[in-house]
């Protein structure tokens, strides 16, 4: 689990071209959204992208977005939960 | 004036950088200014030129002062933020963004580079950066028009839509860019004519 979030994190920062944030600028339960990291509504499908190039993983439901998406722990669960075998 | 590496403020050399991209390039200039607006990264190389120009161009003035003071714009308090007007051009529209984004579409369309698909985008870049709220448009010339920009910038103030406005040119297509961003005020100096801003933009030791 923590290697898996400290590559999210790795690729978060690259997808969103966050050059002025490192890995360890980003904790593992800090929001990713408005008082957090402060990313916006592209960010969020740029991490919809994210999931389907890194983890070839499709969101099941829109719906799912805020919970998947926030924070890097959530998303990280949410790869192990649904990851293809 | 931002074109051939080097960056220019009031006719003088303020930034000279040996680059091997664009993007590069304004990332180096953006470093150097130490401006600090995360966002910068995310734009395109377009939207990097016009906000990078409008910082140097705004610089000294009272609309350099984004924190604003209630009620005008920046630190003019003469000037409030409908006033403001931002009028660009360029020949290529946004197809270096354009390009890249089609690159991405026969795997995975990116949505950071789709929102930059249209050369109006820059304005909004500098109008949130700066909180203007006047007239804007963008339009596309085969080159740098001094004519239609201060006929078009002109009838603005005749008509009473604005009070300040930035204008120019801001063209990016592959690692070639060229920046020529004026401020025009009811108070200004220099006068707003076409061979002026031609003058400007032609300075031999700038091209």
């Amino acid at each position: 689990m923590d290697q898996l979030m400290a590559d999210l994190k790795r690729q978060i920062i690259a997808q969103l071209n966050l050059k002025d944030l490192k890995p360890e600028d980003i904790g593992d339960d800090q929001p990713l959204f408005v008082e957090g990291l402060g990313l916006d509504s592209i960010d969020a499908l740029e991490l919809i992208v994210l999931l389907q190039q890194e983890y070839k993983i499709r969101l099941a439901s829109a719906d799912d977005g805020p919970k998947v998406f926030r924070t890097v722990r959530t998303m990280a669960e949410y790869i192990k939960e649904h990851q293809p075998a | 004036m931002v074109r051939r590496g080097r960056v220019y403020k009031d006719g003088a050399l303020r930034h000279e950088v040996h680059a091997r991209t664009a993007r590069a390039f304004l990332e180096e200039v953006y470093a150097a200014e130490t401006i600090s607006y995360p966002k910068f990264y995310k734009m395109d190389p377009l939207s990097q030129l016009g906000f990078l120009a409008t910082e140097l161009l705004l610089e000294g003035t009272p609309l350099a002062d984004v924190r604003g003071a209630a009620p005008g714009i920046g630190a003019s308090a003469a000037l409030g933020p409908e006033d403001v007007g931002v009028i660009l051009a360029n020949t290529n529209a946004s197809l270096d963004t354009d390009v890249r984004y089609y690159r991405t579409v026969a795997e995975m369309p990116s949505p950071a580079l789709f929102v930059y698909t249209l050369p109006n985008i820059v304005i909004g870049e500098i109008c949130i950066r700066h909180g203007f709220k006047g007239e804007n448009a963008f339009f596309v010339f085969k080159a740098f028009h001094a004519t239609f920009i201060t006929q078009y910038v002109q009838g603005l103030f005749a008509a009473g839509l604005v009070k300040a406005c930035v204008c120019g040119w801001v063209e990016v297509l592959d690692n070639d860019y060229d920046a020529a961003l004026f401020l025009v005020e009811e108070t200004g100096t220099t006068p707003f004519t076409a061979e002026n801003l031609k003058k400007i933009y032609d300075r031999p030791w700038t091209n």
